[in-house]
């Protein structure tokens, strides 16, 4: 009966507002599974993230993982945030570094963390460019050092922040792909946040569809029943895909469309 | 650094076009004399309109030509040592620049800290920048009797001038920067449970580093503007004090000599700092 990751009756509200952001959102997860949680903007997905993580403190309700409570962020619930925020006066191997050696120096000696740090700058295929500032390397490049940082505090939990959103449309869907092949090696479970519906199908087992915001809170939930490895071309035109898509869309752009476009 | 070399990525897209091969290799020289020539033509005009409204009979000032005569010793040989003050100018600037190693370094090592201080404690922001703001208007010189009075020896009351003078923007700004560190990099701290001193050292000191350096420059000009009128008023070796007492035996010659090398090595002063700030935070204000 109790989950891996366990959202209870979370509501969300900041001072000085008089509706909370989320209300009552329950939601449970599995153990290596990966979910999406999509709306439009301003329903509040970010802030569910932030709590997730522990950067920001639940109204009501709260978060259990592994049948603990959530009470402040930690490496246990890595994140990669949207703007990638990798400490610009560190390489690209000091960014992912600081997290390891910060958070690994109990279980492993300097060689092994090393090794460690090396491994993971590999695994988004990020090792030429290990010596370089994040200045002097692309927006894709840097959202990878993003993804392997957070990797390599080897998270229970790996939380996603729109992390392909501020990148064009062919280096989103290269670092789709790394992220699923990821997924599929390691089996970690993930939360993602996302308003690309594409996307969202793409890479999920479940899809959560938040109602808009304030006072938003689960719409839906779409279970995505595609086989793995999934593969973007041969999916373009499986019936499967297309109805979750279309399942999707319906719920975001006639069901709760957005009110500031309606108003427009 | 690689990191440097392996910058011009583009380069094998750029030769592959035939258009482009064709173009000639840009000079060296030419941008040179172009950052060089417009100065040196503009002095030459200045010092012929000096010499002109210096060169009448009324004149109240010396013409270059004058000061060239007058101070030919001065201005030929730096590093001559007659004993007592007859020393020459080399010798003057660096009791000077001792001064200001002094102070200057105090106050960067007490600002820094302070500023880190009150950036992050709301506290103490609360209860010492209303004291910071009234005391940074207080002019240099308006120091230096009282601290006369409290150390009553010349040499540490002008280092304390320094220090005093030095100390406000360097508070200020590093303060500043300390409540700039962008929420992204606190988050990043937060996740991997970075605390106290190592998020200190690892986050907010690089992240506020380009303002502690905006501090440190305005410091150190301010320095060098109060070592001058500090040194005329306590004496002793010193550029200020060889100015004032030029003044006093009417070399006017050797204040306008002594007035060229002040400016020249107060603009060398902002140019090193400027330098090491540039060394130590590159990167930090990168996208």
């Amino acid at each position: 009966m109790a989950s891996f990751l366990d959202i209870t009756k979370l509501s969300i509200a900041f001072p000085k507002s008089p509706l909370p952001v989320l209300r009552d959102v329950d939601l449970k997860i599995e153990r290596g599974e990966y979910v999406a949680v999509i709306g439009h903007s301003g329903c509040g997905k970010s802030t569910l993230l932030n709590v997730v993580a522990g950067l920001l403190p639940a109204t009501a309700g709260g978060v259990l993982l592994e049948g603990r409570e959530i009470s402040g962020p930690g490496p246990d619930r890595a994140v990669v945030f949207q703007n990638h925020s990798l400490l610009p006066w560190l390489t690209c191997y000091e960014n992912v570094a600081l997290a390891v050696d910060q958070t690994l120096a109990k279980t492993m000696n300097k060689a092994q963390r090393h090794d460690w740090v090396l491994e993971n700058l590999a695994l988004v295929h990020m090792t030429a460019a290990k010596d370089k500032r994040p200045n002097e390397i692309s927006g894709g490049m840097k959202q990878r050092i993003g993804i392997a940082r957070a990797l390599a505090m080897r998270p229970k939990v790996l939380l996603l922040d729109e992390p392909f959103g501020a990148l064009d449309a062919l280096t989103r869907a290269h670092l789709q792909d790394q992220v699923m092949e990821i997924h599929a090696r390691l089996k970690t479970t993930v939360i993602m946040i996302t308003h690309d519906v594409d996307e969202a199908v793409l890479l999920s087992d479940r899809i959560v569809m938040l109602t808009n915001g304030p006072n938003a809170t689960v719409g839906e939930i779409l279970t995505v029943e595609l086989e793995r490895p999934r593969d973007r071309l041969k999916l373009a035109a499986h019936p499967r895909f297309v109805a979750a898509r279309t399942a999707v869309l319906e719920f975001l752009h006639s069901r709760h469309a957005n009110p500031a476009l309606q108003a427009a | 650094m690689n990191a440097v070399s392996t910058k011009p990525a583009a380069a094998p897209a750029v030769v592959s076009r035939p258009a482009l091969a064709a173009l000639p290799k840009p000079s060296r020289i030419v941008p040179v004399i172009a950052q060089v020539v417009p100065p040196l033509i503009v002095l030459a005009l200045l010092g012929l309109g000096w010499e002109y409204l210096a060169s009448g009979p009324n004149a109240t000032l010396p013409p270059p030509s004058k000061v060239w005569v007058d101070a030919h010793d001065l201005i030929v040989d730096p590093f001559f040592d007659h004993g007592g003050l007859d020393k020459g100018l080399f010798w003057h600037l660096l009791a000077s620049l001792q001064r200001v190693a002094l102070g200057f370094t105090l106050s960067a090592v007490a600002g820094v800290g302070l500023g880190m201080l009150i950036g992050s404690s709301p506290f103490f922001m609360r209860g010492l920048d209303p004291i910071f703001q009234v005391l940074r208007t207080v002019p240099p010189l308006a120091w230096l009797p009282l601290s006369l009075a409290a150390f009553r020896e010349a040499q540490p009351s002008a280092i304390f001038v320094i220090f005093i003078t030095a100390i406000w923007p360097i508070i200020i700004n590093t303060a500043v920067g300390v409540l700039n560190v962008p929420q992204d990099y606190r988050n990043v701290a937060a996740v991997i449970r970075l605390r106290g001193p190592m998020f200190f050292w690892k986050i907010v000191l690089p992240a506020a580093a380009p303002y502690i350096f905006t501090g440190l420059k305005i410091g150190i000009g301010l320095s060098w503007l109060a070592i001058i009128a500090a040194e005329m008023l306590i004496g002793g070796v010193g550029i200020g004090f060889f100015i004032w007492d030029a003044w006093n035996s009417s070399n006017l010659s050797d204040i306008i000599v002594a007035l060229v090398y002040v400016g020249l090595v107060g603009f060398m002063l902002d140019k090193v700092v400027a330098l090491a700030g540039r060394i130590a935070t590159r990167g930090t204000q990168a996208s």
